[in-house]
């Protein structure tokens, strides 16, 4: 690890060094995920971003394969989905990888926010890089809608037929842009076709962001659990083998998760209605999204109002944006905010609370949990953050942390 | 580390909650054993080719199975022959060397014949609405093989209704009133009773025999990769828990100066 501070790497091979002198992708590698001094006190936490890297390059791969074989005609999908799930070699596994692999995409993705909220990663220096992890969120979100529809199901279709109709709140032009978005006067091939182009578009703008995401992280390098800056090489220890290692590992306990959905419960995530193909006359008895996205949708079913409704949904994750200045505490870890730590977990609740909203029908308690659920959301972010940071007291930070790591393990 | 625990099975949480809330408040399903299921699941021939003979005498005369084909059956243990025999008895639709339109005898490599040629024919021959095709109707109902048992074995004559069901569901004397059926009232007859379909292989023909093997052929029919699927997945599980001992291992080794 001489190379750690700063000097440039020297190269053996001479090809490699040849091809450095002119385009310096080894000493690129080399300096951001080699020697990159990153926070020695990462706990488990900090595998997701690695774990959800490897979940977006599983779905291109998985993705790119499926769409070899699907059709994406309204006469056609339906039927070329089983043909992948049947005649296809190995067809089925892709299939259930990608459908699957959505869920725990998102899992991953919802775990490394959380961490991001816990640790207040957000906090200057790194408001941008948070932005653009909101930003893969948004497209994440549009990419797994778009992609929900083309297997062609009853699901698909009158999911994207209600998710589309949102526009129609729009004042004035709503009903012309339903109508641009559909290609026509109702949800159909032309809707298809373009959700299939466009849902193999977004992935790669994804990877764009996330390329972007990562320059941003390494800028100033990785927050950690105590959310203080490495004062020194003391705090830190390069990327490789340190990390590499060990987000090694917790990928593979992850990736035995998925396994077990893959090959056991392939369809224990999806709605069996699914399998019955897409018909304009009949509509399911509930229309109700991918877990991934019931509290959104238990958000949007809150407001009385369609208009209020579809503004609070969208609300709900642009608030995310704002979010590095709402936080007004200058403490980043959660570790050190005695009142506000809870806060996070009453947040999470409040979530699972919605996603729970989310996946029944708008009725009786159902409607005022959702609501109430709604409203805490809202004033969590836009009352309690900024007025926590003024008075709570944080406890003291460490010195360093180096001296946190050894103190705790002089304990 | 506590805290990080926590926090973790918390966010783990919110995974789990979000789906265990889709179950609608139906009559509880009669659960079976079958021989598919768990990891280590695989169909029973046996069954399945008896459930074959059920479908191709009873359910067959109103429900199609378009995704499979005649050649599939090999799966089951049919060997060619047989499955050539099979297919021959069914003319399907072609067109001749001269451009002509002409029927011919199927071949295994043709889709299973449908009992109607398109679904307004369907649905005209079964009061107006086409009877559902059976490819993935296992997958396609919550409950799967044992909401098709419940239902298949979950008929009430007229005469055994309580006269609060016969006035909650306006049932009519004619009605086919079903325990499973959402709505209760359902257009398609018992299809099967007691001695129904004489099998081949001398099994005995109740109606509870019956509906397990057609289930059984179902379930088949709607995830015929499954034994694949759950071999691949006990070998892959195998060897990632080997590498995430392994990759644990060389973990702990370059931590070894850190702690």
């Amino acid at each position: 690890m001489a190379s750690q501070h700063g000097a440039p790497p020297v190269f053996n091979n001479r090809v490699v060094a040849w091809i450095d002198h002119r385009l310096p992708i080894f000493s690129y590698i080399e300096k951001e995920y080699h020697t990159f001094p990153t926070p020695k006190n990462f706990n488990y936490f900090w595998n997701f971003g690695a774990i959800a890297t490897v979940m977006l390059v599983l779905m291109i791969v998985t993705g790119i394969v499926l769409a070899m074989n699907y059709q994406p005609n309204s006469e056609l999908a339906f039927a070329s989905v089983e043909r992948i799930m049947r005649d296809v070699p190995s067809g089925w596994l892709m299939r259930y990888m990608h459908m699957t692999g959505a869920s725990f995409f998102f899992a991953a993705v919802y775990i490394h926010i959380f961490r991001g909220l816990y640790y207040g990663s957000y906090k200057a220096p790194r408001e941008l890089l948070w932005i653009l992890g909101v930003v893969i969120l948004l497209l994440m979100m549009a990419t797994a809608f778009l992609g929900y529809v083309l297997p062609w199901g009853q699901m698909s279709f009158w999911g994207a037929t209600v998710i589309t109709n949102l526009f129609s709140a729009i004042p004035v032009v709503g009903d012309s842009v339903v109508t641009w978005l559909w290609g026509g006067f109702a949800v159909d091939n032309p809707t298809l076709n373009r959700f299939f182009a466009l849902h193999y578009l977004l992935p790669f703008i994804i990877v764009a962001v996330v390329a972007l995401h990562v320059v941003a992280l390494h800028v100033h390098g990785s927050n950690n659990p105590l959310g203080i800056d490495p004062k020194g090489p003391q705090d830190t220890v390069p990327f490789h083998p340190y990390y590499t290692m060990k987000d090694g590992f917790g990928l593979t306990i992850f990736l035995i998760i998925y396994a077990g959905f893959v090959f056991f419960a392939p369809n224990w995530l999806g709605e069996p209605v699914n399998y019955v193909q897409a018909n304009p006359l009949v509509t399911p008895n509930e229309i109700v999204p991918e877990w991934y996205l019931l509290p959104f949708y238990a958000i949007l079913r809150s407001i009385p109002d369609k208009l209020g409704g579809v503004i609070a949904m969208f609300g709900s994750i642009a608030i995310l944006f704002v979010l590095p200045w709402l936080d007004t505490s200058r403490v980043r870890s959660c570790t050190f905010r005695p009142i506000y730590k809870w806060f996070v977990f009453v947040l999470v609740i409040d979530v699972l609370v919605l996603g729970y909203c989310g996946a029944h029908p708008p009725e009786g308690g159902f409607v005022i949990a959702s609501r109430l659920a709604t409203i805490y959301y809202f004033f969590h972010f836009l009352v309690l953050l900024p007025i926590l940071g003024k008075i709570e007291r944080p406890l003291p930070l460490p010195p360093s942390i180096a001296d946190a790591v050894l103190k705790k393990k002089a304990v | 580390m506590r805290r990080t625990i926590v926090s973790g099975v918390l966010a783990l949480a919110a995974l789990g909650l979000g789906t265990a809330a889709i179950a609608a408040d139906e009559p509880e399903l009669k659960e079976q054993h079958w021989h598919f299921k768990g990891p280590f699941g695989t169909y029973d021939r046996a069954a399945a080719q008896r459930g074959f003979q059920v479908y191709k005498e009873v359910c067959s005369a109103c429900h199609s199975l378009s995704l499979l084909s005649y050649r599939n059956l090999e799966q089951l243990g049919l060997n060619e022959a047989q499955v050539k025999g099979i297919a021959a008895e069914f003319q399907v639709a072609d067109i001749g060397d001269d451009g002509s339109a002409i029927e011919r005898p199927a071949r295994p490599s043709d889709r299973f014949k449908a009992p109607f040629p398109n679904e307004l024919a369907a649905a005209a021959a079964n009061g107006g609405k086409a009877p559902p095709d059976l490819s993935v109707i296992i997958k396609a109902r919550s409950g799967g093989p044992d909401y098709v048992y419940s239902l298949l074995t979950g008929y009430v004559p007229y005469e055994q209704l309580k006269p609060e069901q016969i006035k909650e569901f306006n049932v009519q004397k004619d009605d086919n009133f079903n325990l499973y059926f959402p709505g209760h009232r359902i257009a398609m007859p018992p299809p099967l009773a007691d001695g129904k379909v004489n099998y081949v292989d001398g099994t005995k023909n109740t109606l509870d025999q019956q509906v397990r093997d057609v289930v059984e052929f179902l379930a088949w029919a709607s995830e015929p990769h499954l034994e694949d699927r759950n071999r691949t997945g006990i070998r892959v599980i195998l060897f990632l828990l080997a590498f995430a001992g392994l990759i644990y291992g060389v973990k702990r080794q370059v931590w070894a100066d850190q702690h």
